[in-house]
């Protein structure tokens, strides 16, 4: 079982890096899907004995939000204001991958040693949840596009239900349920707010949007 | 004892014009043509090599010395490579690090040999096969690290050894990101189709053919023969990673890696001819990934 989770963990790995790397805003919605669908599958080789119902509830739900519902919002999204790709991104692609594969490193060092009060089911929870974490937050910040910034925010949450997994015992599956609403909000108010920038100045570079004060004349 | 090892290079020397002709008749195949024979290669070199030279004088001896120093470097990367699971004539701690910089020497002189001849063309060519290069290399030396680390072998012998089905047991993920930054590696070194294009003959798209334009005669059959030897060499690493276990027996191990050698020739017709050439600019971003895959299987020997 444990290589089971390894091999899913390892593609979590594989598929934040290529987002680092992706040019095409299509490719990187199909990248956040496919760890949706990772994401589904781990709590079910990850659950403790007897949880398997939670387990199952929350694999499911998590699948279908991250895998379904939030691409298809995000194509339509695409379609409408009809933007393909990341022009100009704040940082490079080739270079984003070579910092992610920084950022990497120091996630797996200091995520190794991050002591925990229980067992976790593998060693690469911890490092791996951090890392994505990083990753979410790297896109927020180096990418122009409010689609990609999204998309970032996503994985952010990504990382939150992969550690959370780890606390599954401790934590209610009624506040995973919560966050994954919240998250759901979130997504359709961002694909409302991507559409209406994009009204108003034809195009969605979230950097510009600090030219709107009320007192420029 | 290490008989089966000092052979290897001498096996190759005979055996590697195969590979390109597996790869052109895999090739004329997916394309419904007749295609040259399985032999070509063979019959191309017998030409070749009988030829008479003519040199140009602008070139100096460096323009000689490239294709000889390749070939030359070629056969000695032999000695310290593994056929598959047969232990190679040479072998000694930190050897992986000797191989890679036999590598670069061989590229090294031919590149001097094009910018020697002053044409701009090949100049360019010269430029482009040192910019991947400096892509490729961390790929390949991180990668045979992440190798030595995993099989705890400071060797290319030790490392092949006992590389079996029994020990990838848990750490297949590894076994498969090594394997494809390996894959990325050989099409890369040979110039195969998703980085260059062996059968275009426009200067201004081509990286290696272009290096070698104004070679002729015997120093051309040279070049040939050591790309067809690259091929053999950097397929090797592949074959190695992935033939399941030794058999006990020599000759039986020596036959399954030029098995697996010829396999991997048919992979690599069956990618030319199902993709495209990348654009210029995107391949940088095609070895970065490999080299990622390998940094990754680095780390996750680590833990």
């Amino acid at each position: 079982m444990t290589s089971g989770i390894d091999s899913l963990l390892i593609l979590l790995i594989l598929l934040n890096l290529i987002l680092l790397g992706a040019s095409r805003l299509h490719n990187a919605v199909r990248m956040v899907a496919a760890q949706g669908f990772v994401l589904g599958a781990l709590p079910l080789l990850m659950q403790s004995s007897g949880a398997w119902k939670a387990a199952l509830l929350l694999g499911i739900g998590s699948a279908l939000l991250k895998g379904i519902v939030f691409p298809a919002l995000l194509f339509r999204a695409m379609r409408e204001i009809q933007v393909r790709r990341e022009i100009e991104p704040l940082v490079g692609y080739a270079s984003s991958l070579l910092i992610g594969v920084g950022g990497l490193v120091v996630c797996m060092v200091w995520g190794a040693r991050l002591p925990f009060p229980w067992p976790v089911p593998s060693s690469l929870v911890v490092p791996v949840g951090l890392f994505t974490a990083w990753t979410g937050l790297f896109l927020i910040m180096a990418r122009r596009k409010a689609i990609t910034q999204v998309l970032g925010f996503i994985v952010l949450e990504n990382s939150i239900f992969l550690l959370g997994l780890l606390l599954t015992d401790a934590m209610p599956l009624l506040v995973e349920l919560g966050v994954l609403l919240d998250i759901f909000v979130a997504v359709f108010v961002m694909g409302i707010m991507v559409f209406h920038i994009n009204r108003e100045f034809d195009h969605i570079n979230v950097d510009q949007l600090s030219a709107l004060r009320e007192d420029a004349s | 004892m290490r008989l089966a090892g000092w052979l290897h290079p001498i096996l190759a020397l005979l055996l590697s014009p195969l590979l390109p002709g597996v790869i052109n008749r895999v090739k004329a195949f997916f394309a419904g043509r007749q295609g040259p024979p399985l032999l070509q290669p063979y019959y191309d070199l017998i030409k070749l090599l009988q030829k008479g030279a003519v040199y140009s004088g602008t070139t100096t001896w460096v323009f000689r010395a490239g294709p000889v120093v390749n070939l030359a470097v070629l056969s000695l990367v032999l000695l310290i490579l593994p056929l598959g699971r047969v232990p190679s004539a040479v072998a000694f701690p930190g050897d992986l690090i000797l191989l890679a910089y036999l590598l670069v020497l061989g590229r090294f002189f031919t590149v001097l040999a094009a910018l020697d001849t002053g044409s701009s063309f090949e100049g360019m060519g010269a430029s482009r096969e040192l910019q991947f290069a400096v892509f490729a290399e961390p790929a390949l030396l991180v990668g045979l690290g992440a190798l030595a680390r995993w099989t705890n072998a400071s060797s290319l012998s030790g490392m092949f050894a006992d590389l079996s089905p029994a020990f990838w047991g848990d750490s297949l993920p590894l076994l498969v990101l090594l394997a494809s930054a390996f894959l990325v590696l050989y099409l890369t070194e040979n110039c195969r189709i998703p980085v260059d294009d062996p059968t275009t003959h426009l200067e201004l798209t081509m990286i290696h053919e272009v290096m070698v334009l104004d070679h002729g005669a015997v120093d051309f059959g040279f070049i040939q023969w050591a790309a067809a030897m690259k091929l053999w060499v950097l397929g090797i690493l592949l074959v190695g990673l992935v033939l399941p276990g030794a058999s006990g027996w020599r000759g039986l191990d020596a036959l399954a890696g030029v098995v697996g050698l010829l396999g991997v020739a048919v992979l690599t017709g069956v990618i030319e001819s199902i993709m495209a050439r990348l654009r210029l600019l995107r391949v940088p971003q095609l070895l970065v990934g490999a080299s990622v895959a390998s940094a990754l299987a680095l780390l996750l020997t680590f833990r």
